[in-house]
C-alpha cells in the first residue's frame, strides 16, 4: 500500500471504531435472543454472518419463532433490508469503477455505517483515487463487522447460561422500538409508523402473517403520499439524504 | 422453535437476498443514475415495516398469554418516547428495559 492509500484505510478505521461500541452490544443482544428462541450457537453465528444487518436478524428471528411459513420470514427480513439497495445505488458512482472481485467484497461489508461513513468521507475528499475510497471503506469495516460475528457468539453463550424467564420475550420488541424512534424525524416518518401501526393491528388475523406485509405496504404509501403534500406546502423543503437508517 | 430445517432455509435464503440487494446496483448497474423517487422507497421500507412488525408483540404479548400487560405498554412509552427525545437507539433500549423490569417487579 502507497501512503496515501495506508493513511485512508487508517482514517477509517479511527472513524469506524466508536461504532464498536454500538455493533457489539446488538451483536450480544443478538446472540442472547436468539438462544431464547432456540438456536445454537452455531446457528445464531450463521445468522450474523449471513445477513450482518441486526433489524433484519431480528425480524426473521421473530416471525420464525411466531410460527411464521419460512417464506414469510424471509420476505419480511428483506424488505426490512431493501436499504441496502439505496445504499449500493448511491455508492455506486463512487466505487462501481473498482474490479469485480472487489465490488463483491464492498457488497458483502455494505452496512449502515460503513455506508454513511463512507459516502461522507467521499463527498469531502472528491480528490481520492479508487484505491484510497476503497482503503477508506474497508478501514471503517474492520472495527465494526468482525466484532458483529464474535459478539454474537459471546450473546449466544451468556444466552445458553441464562434462566429463561427473565421478561427477555420483549427485549425484541423493546429492540425494535428504540430503533425506529430516532427515524420518526419529520412528518412523513410520522405518518408511515402510525398507518403501519394501525394497520398491522386490524389485520393481525390476516393468515400467514400477511398483515405484516399488507401494513408495511400501507406504512410506505402513507410516508410516499405526506412526503408529496409536504413538498406542495413548503416549496424548498428538501427531505434529509445522508442519514442511516437502522 | 423446533424446525431447524426451516431455520437453515430462512438463514440461506436471507443469506442470498442480503447480498443480492448489496450487490444489485454496485455490481450490475454501473455508473447509471438511479431515479430518486426510487431510492426514497428503498430507504424507508424500515420505518413502516418495523413498527408493523412490534404492534401486535406490544398489544397482546405472548408471554400474557395474549392479555395486555401493564408493564410491557410502560416500557413501550418510555423506549419510545426517550428514543424520539434523545435521538439515541441505546438510551432508549437501556431506560425501556429498566421501565419493564422495575414494572415487572412493581407490579409482581
Amino acid at each position: 500500500m502507497t501512503t496515501t492509500v495506508k493513511s485512508a484505510y487508517w482514517k477509517g478505521v479511527r472513524e469506524g471504531a466508536p461504532f464498536f461500541f454500538i455493533v457489539s452490544p446488538f451483536a450480544l443482544l443478538f446472540g442472547v435472543v436468539a438462544t431464547e428462541a432456540g438456536l445454537n450457537i452455531l446457528e445464531s453465528l450463521a445468522f450474523s454472518v449471513a445477513v450482518i444487518a441486526g433489524a433484519a436478524q431480528f425480524t426473521a428471528l421473530q416471525l420464525l419463532q411466531d410460527d411464521a411459513p419460512a417464506i414469510i420470514a424471509l420476505v419480511s427480513a428483506l424488505a426490512v433490508n431493501l436499504r441496502m439497495a439505496m445504499y449500493s445505488a448511491t455508492l455506486t458512482p463512487h466505487l462501481g469503477a473498482a474490479p469485480m472481485w472487489k465490488r463483491v467484497f464492498v457488497a458483502y461489508f455494505l452496512v449502515d455505517q460503513s455506508f454513511a461513513l463512507s459516502v461522507g468521507a467521499y463527498e469531502k475528499h472528491r480528490d481520492w483515487s479508487m484505491s484510497q475510497k476503497l482503503a477508506y471503506f474497508f478501514g471503517v469495516v474492520t472495527p465494526i463487522c468482525p466484532f458483529w460475528y464474535v459478539f454474537t457468539v459471546v450473546g449466544a453463550m451468556i444466552g445458553e447460561a441464562m434462566p429463561a424467564s427473565l421478561g427477555l420475550d420483549f427485549a425484541m420488541p423493546i429492540t425494535f422500538i428504540a430503533m425506529v424512534a430516532p427515524m420518526l424525524r419529520s412528518l412523513p416518518h410520522l405518518a408511515a409508523c402510525f398507518v403501519a401501526v394501525t394497520a398491522s393491528l386490524l389485520l393481525v388475523a390476516l393468515p400467514l402473517n400477511l398483515g405484516l406485509l399488507a401494513a408495511g405496504l400501507l406504512g410506505m404509501t402513507a410516508r410516499a403520499a405526506v412526503e408529496q403534500w409536504v413538498a406542495r406546502v413548503k416549496p424548498g423543503h428538501v427531505p434529509q439524504a445522508k442519514e442511516a437508517e437502522a | 422453535m423446533s424446525d431447524h430445517v426451516t431455520l437453515w432455509l430462512v438463514i440461506a435464503g436471507l443469506a442470498l437476498g442480503s447480498f443480492g440487494l448489496r450487490f444489485v446496483f454496485l455490481g450490475l448497474v454501473g455508473n447509471r443514475a438511479m431515479p430518486e423517487w426510487l431510492l426514497r422507497h428503498l430507504r424507508y421500507t424500515a420505518v413502516a415495516i418495523l413498527p408493523a412488525l412490534v404492534a401486535p408483540l406490544v398489544a397482546w404479548p405472548a408471554a400474557t398469554g395474549g392479555e395486555p400487560d401493564p408493564a410491557r405498554l410502560g416500557a413501550t412509552f418510555v423506549t419510545l418516547g426517550v428514543g424520539i427525545a434523545t435521538r439515541n437507539v441505546f438510551a432508549g433500549l437501556v431506560t425501556g428495559a429498566a421501565t419493564l423490569f422495575i414494572l415487572m417487579a412493581w407490579l409482581g
